[in-house]
Formats: C-alpha cells, structure tokens, sequence
C-alpha cells in the first residue's frame, strides 16, 4: 500500500515541477472522473456491507469445509463471486482452512473467484463496460475460476485421473 | 434519469435511516453492517484517490499515439506483456482496474488488452501474489497463475472478436 503513495507522490511532484498547468488539469480531470463514479461506490458499499454481514468468516468456513470436495468447489466459487473480499483478509482466512483441512481445489476456487469474478462490483464495472460485456466477463471468469480449481485439485492429488 | 436518481437516494435515505435507529435500539445486525461499511469505505478511501491521480497524470501526460503504438491494434504479443507488468504493479485490484482500463481504452488501447488488463489486475498483482504464496505455498500460487493468465489472454482475443463483429464502444464520458 506505502509504495502506491509514495510512486502518486513522486509522480505527482516530477509532474509539478516538469509543467505546473497540467498537473492542474491532471488533477481536476481526476476529481472530476471520481466525483462521477462516486455514487456508484457508494451503492456498491451497501451492497457489500449486508454481504459481508451476511457471509461472515465463520460462515464461509462452515461452508467450506462440510459435506463432498466437488459440492465443495461449487459453493466456494459461488461465496467468492458473491463477496468482496481485500486479499490480505482472503488469504490469511484461506491458510487457516487450508490447516483445518480444506482442499486445496476449494480455496483454489474461492480465492479466484473472489479476486476475478464481482456481482458486488456489477453496478461499478457496468458504468464503464455496459452490462451486456459486465454479465460476459464475469461468466468467462467464474469459467476460468473452476478450470483453475480442477487443475489445482489434479496437482495436488485431490482429483484422482 | 431523474427518476433514477430519486429512486438512489431513496434506498440511500432508508439505508442510513435503519443504521441509525440500530444504534439508537442496539439492533447488532444493523451495528455490524455499519461497521461493515465504514471498515470498507475506509480501505477504499485509501487507494482511490492515489488511483485517480494517477489516472488524471496520465490523461493529460501520456499521448494517445503512443498507446495506439503499444497497446493498441497492431501492438501484438508484446502489448499483452506491457499490460500485464502494468497490472502486476498497481495496487487496489478491480475495483481500481475498471477506472483505469476505461482510461487506456479512451487512449486506444484494443479491447483483447483491455479486459487483459482487468484479468491480469485482479489475479496477478505482484505484491498479493507474494502475500498469497507466502500463505497457501509456492506450489499453489504458481498454479494459479500458470493456468488462469493464459485462458485470461486467449478469453480476452476472443471477447474481441465476438464485440467487434457488433461494432462494441464502451460508454462515453465516464
């Protein structure tokens, strides 16, 4: 995260100091994109505020870890796709299932998903893509998101050729 | 659009109206979607505005030949390389990819390196990739990766072929 500021600082500052106008303009074009997009962050907050409630960790896990690994990979995808997840919460979540004996393919699905496929995210994506290329891409992800999971869970000796 | 609007800052209004009189009757589930929102707004309130600084930088500084050059129709195997190494490097994931892959689609980026891009965002960011290896194994990590970023690239040609035949265009002026 530290690196983020320190590079938009730095590039920031070279800009300033390279042409002092267009760094204006640079930073009224980039008020001006997020104060367009802004409403739309604010629905995708409530969304994934009463997501987040309703899927909490200890869900997610009793999820995970019951009943058949294929029955398994399902639902991870579907939980992934449907919550919005920071990667340092995710992972840290996924190596302590990973010890409680969760598969591999399992969290191989849920943390693709959660990292490639949005429903959360929909509202945002569609104002830039449309919703015809929104519904699209995601699909394809969740697609990709299972190929993943079957090859990690063949890797892993969890599927049996 | 008016009516749009309307409607948006009614669901709004009754939102912040529940969340308010859960704390007033100590409703938990009402507390805990509170805290669920402001722990969010906070993480995203920390990388947006970096992100669209950066994004209004590069508006303004990078000329749009040169990402017709790089990126765009005739940019070949070596384009999907450059975006690819530019998602590994900002950080923040889809959320901050849209903004940013709509800013390089307006300066001519094709739309194969487009939604490359997006892909490559979400599953391919340096610093994560390291964080995630360091939690579920190298093993798994490298699996991930090696299997997902070319079905990202051969999906993403093919999202193209499919958009362009119908004449696509992303959404003006967002």
């Amino acid at each position: 995260m530290y690196y983020t500021y320190a590079i938009t600082g730095l590039t920031l500052l070279i800009s300033f100091i390279i042409n002092k106008q267009k760094t204006i303009k640079a930073i009224k074009i980039s008020f001006i994109k997020f104060k367009k997009i802004s409403p739309t962050f604010i629905t995708m907050l409530i969304f994934v505020s009463i997501i987040l409630f309703l899927f909490p960790d200890e869900v997610i896990s009793n999820y995970l870890g019951n009943s058949s690994k294929f029955i398994s990979v399902l639902l991870a995808s579907f939980i992934g796709s449907i919550t919005l997840m920071p990667g340092f919460v995710a992972f840290p979540l996924s190596g302590i299932l990973l010890t409680k004996g969760v598969p591999y393919m399992v969290l191989s699905a849920f943390t693709t998903t959660l990292m490639m496929v949005g429903i959360i995210t929909f509202p945002l994506e569609k104002e830039y893509f449309g919703v015809k290329v929104t519904v699209i891409r995601n699909t394809i992800s969740f697609f990709i998101a299972l190929i993943v999971a079957i090859i990690t869970g063949i890797f892993f000796g969890e599927i049996f050729l | 659009m008016k009516k749009n609007v309307k409607i948006k800052i009614t669901y709004v209004a009754i939102y912040i109206l529940f969340l308010i009189v859960s704390f007033i009757l100590g409703y938990n589930p009402g507390k805990e979607i509170a805290f669920n929102f402001i722990s969010f707004l906070i993480y995203m309130l920390k990388i947006l505005p970096c992100a669209f600084i950066l994004i209004g930088l590069f508006e303004v500084w990078v000329k749009k030949e040169v990402i017709e050059k790089h990126l765009g129709e005739e940019s070949g195997i070596r384009g999907y390389a450059w975006v690819i190494l530019l998602a590994g490097t900002i950080a923040g994931g889809l959320l901050v990819a849209f903004p940013i892959a709509y800013s390089l689609y307006n300066k001519g980026a094709k739309l194969s390196i487009v939604f490359t891009y997006v892909g490559a965002a979400a599953i391919c960011r340096i610093p994560m990739t390291l964080y995630e290896a360091s939690f579920m194994g190298v093993k798994f990590t490298a699996i991930r990766l090696l299997v997902s970023l070319p079905l990202v690239i051969v999906t993403s040609i093919l999202l193209e072929n499919y958009l362009s035949k119908r004449n696509y265009k992303m959404l003006e002026g967002r």
